[in-house]
């Protein structure tokens, strides 16, 4: 299945990079070695649970962590190898947000954003002005310029902190838990701001978060992070679909509270074969269930089901118990019709 | 008019020019000993502040004898600070006495304290907040000048009122050994010659001192309060 993807060459690649902390004289490590590359022009979300390590691994990027071994690369440049002045250079092309907005509580919004072009030697202040009033009109904060952080929501002052972190024009944007302090619904219109960034600016995007569905709106490849390990990386939509490490499972359940509140033997009662259909894109509007199930006779019962969009991809989900003769042949309609098939357990 | 009327109150005060002018050099003392505290001691804050261990450039030697040294200033009394001090103060300002020689001692006794309370101050500081001007680039002389000084301004107006108050209470005593001002009046009069309302209006007069120093702090801290939308 080829991965939905509008990507790239690499642009942060982790070569063979870990990373221990000195904790009471012993490393503990954080980060299992491991390599990465993430494209140019990629969502790319790393999930785990806390103390998973991805705010380690996200801070490797702008080394606000030094890697304990191995390398990390952004573009061609060795971030490891630099100096603080080079370092300091390259992490202004290297946007951050964070989930507590961490902005200047005694500077004004318009100072705010300002901050990141003045401590790059920006000096003309209508050229300040001008950048700072562009970015604010992006984030739709415009009348809000004058005020102070605490005279913001939430959501507001994301926002804030997202057009600082495009003040100087970064190639990548790293967020750390940017919507977990949010509720659903300015997670949802920060999301689709992050999404048209990537999209009009062209911004690689790398995105924590302990919620798969942060991940299924906006990122189209995710990496699963498991007590400093890797489990599992791939397109958000085969991950998704057809999770295969427990974690994975698990978070993909708490996205799914349905299949999660069905329990361990749901179907112990139903007769019949179970199965989980996966519908992508355009096979998930075609009538192609009804017309196999007429053709080959066979009855379907629908014991649980979904459709809706995994990024910018419809998808739908069902799981059914299937009863007749001729199972086997509607099985292989289906797949030939590029529906994906997964018998269940029972 | 009131001349008359304080002279009945107070009648062992003969001479209110002297009384004028000992406020005069409290007032001297305390403005030149807390503009070289704070100029000492902010710094010394900073450094402790910067070099602690989790912070901008940890060097736990460096900051270990800071904290040593400062330690040491604060916990010797002011008094026995100012005899000790002497031949520093002489060799300092060429005087043991008067305003010029309560300066060093002052500044020197109250610098650590002043740098403590700022230290705390700039603890106060979110870390995320520093994180973030890392991650825009800033460096270590930017994060101190646009980011830690300014967001712990309201902890450092703090920092500055209480060590102003602080130094009023150390003028008085500095006063008993020859430097002057109203805590040499209240020990000379009121307290050798046992002139009981020179002791009163002294008392009065340094009350009144510190409530005023009290009130301007609060109305800056709450100033810089309203700036940030609070
Ligand atoms: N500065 C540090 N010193 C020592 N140990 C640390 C440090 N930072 C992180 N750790 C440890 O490294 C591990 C990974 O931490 P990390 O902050 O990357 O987790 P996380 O996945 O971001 O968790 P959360 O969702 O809670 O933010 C944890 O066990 C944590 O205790
Ligand atoms: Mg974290």
């Amino acid at each position: 299945m080829p991965a939905p993807s509008r990507s790239g060459p690499a642009v942060i690649r982790f070569l063979d990079v870990h990373k221990s902390y000195r904790v009471g004289g012993r490393d503990v490590p954080a980060l299992e070695p491991f390599s990465l590359d993430i494209a140019d022009g990629e969502v790319f979300g790393i999930i785990g649970h806390s103390g998973a390590g991805k705010s380690t691994l996200i801070r490797l990027i702008n080394l606000l962590e030094r890697p304990s071994g191995g390398r990390v690369l952004i573009g061609d440049v060795d971030m490891t190898a630099l100096d603080e002045p080079a370092l300091r250079a390259q992490r202004r092309r290297i946007g951050m947000i964070f989930q507590h907005f961490n902005l200047l509580g005694s500077q004004t919004i318009a100072d705010n954003v300002a901050f990141p072009l003045r401590l790059a030697g920006a000096r003309d202040e209508a050229a300040i002005r001008a950048r700072v009033a562009e970015l604010l009109a992006r984030v739709g904060l415009e009348a809000h310029a004058d005020k102070y952080p605490a005279q913001l929501s939430g959501g507001q002052k994301q926002r804030v902190g997202i057009a600082r972190a495009l003040a100087n024009r970064p190639s990548i944007l790293l967020c750390d838990e940017a919507t977990s302090a949010l509720d659903p619904q300015t997670t949802a219109s920060v999301l689709d701001l992050l999404a048209e960034i990537n999209r009009e600016l062209k911004l690689t995007v790398v995105l924590i978060t302990h919620e798969m569905d942060v991940v299924r709106r906006v990122c189209d490849r995710v990496a699963v992070l498991d007590a400093g390990r890797i489990v599992e990386l791939g397109a958000v939509a085969d991950v998704f679909l057809h999770p295969r490490h427990p974690t994975t499972r698990r978070f993909v359940e708490e996205a799914l509270p349905e299949e999660a509140a069905a329990g361990e033997a749901p179907f112990a009662r139903v007769p019949g074969r179970i199965l989980r259909l996966s519908f992508r894109g355009a096979a998930t509007w075609t009538p192609t269930l009804s017309r196999v199930m007429r053709e080959t006779g066979v009855d379907f019962n629908i014991l649980a089901g979904r459709i809706d969009r995994i990024k910018d991809l419809p998808y739908g989900q069902l799981t059914l118990a299937l009863e007749g003769r001729d199972v086997d042949a509607a099985l292989a309609a289906l797949r030939g019709a590029g529906i994906e098939i997964e018998e269940l357990p029972r | 008019m009131t001349a008359p009327l304080l002279t009945t109150l107070f009648p062992n005060i003969d001479d209110w020019a002297e009384l004028g002018q000992a406020c005069l050099d409290t007032l001297l003392m305390l403005g030149g000993s807390l503009a070289l505290t704070v100029l000492l001691g902010l710094p010394l804050g900073v450094l402790l502040h910067l070099t602690a261990r989790g912070q901008l450039a940890p060097m736990p030697r460096l900051n270990a004898a800071l904290a040593f040294a400062v330690n040491v200033l604060r916990s010797v009394p002011f008094i026995i600070l100012m005899i000790v001090l002497m031949p520093v103060t002489y060799f300092l300002v060429g005087t043991r006495l008067g305003i010029r020689g309560a300066i060093p001692p002052l500044v020197i006794g109250a610098a650590p304290f002043f740098a403590r309370l700022v230290e705390s101050a700039l603890r106060e500081v979110e870390h995320g907040v520093v994180e973030a001007s890392q991650a825009m680039g800033a460096s270590t002389w930017q994060i101190v000048r646009h980011v830690l000084l300014p967001e712990a301004r309201g902890g450092l107006i703090a920092a500055v009122t209480v060590t102003a108050i602080a130094l009023v209470g150390y003028t008085a005593m500095g006063g008993a050994i020859g430097a002057g001002g109203l805590g040499d009046l209240a020990y000379r009069y009121g307290y050798l010659s046992y002139k009981s309302d020179y002791m009163l209006v002294t008392v009065a007069l340094l009350v009144v001192l510190v409530q005023l120093i009290q009130a301007l702090g609060d109305w800056l801290a709450a100033r810089s309060a309203r700036r940030r939308g609070r």
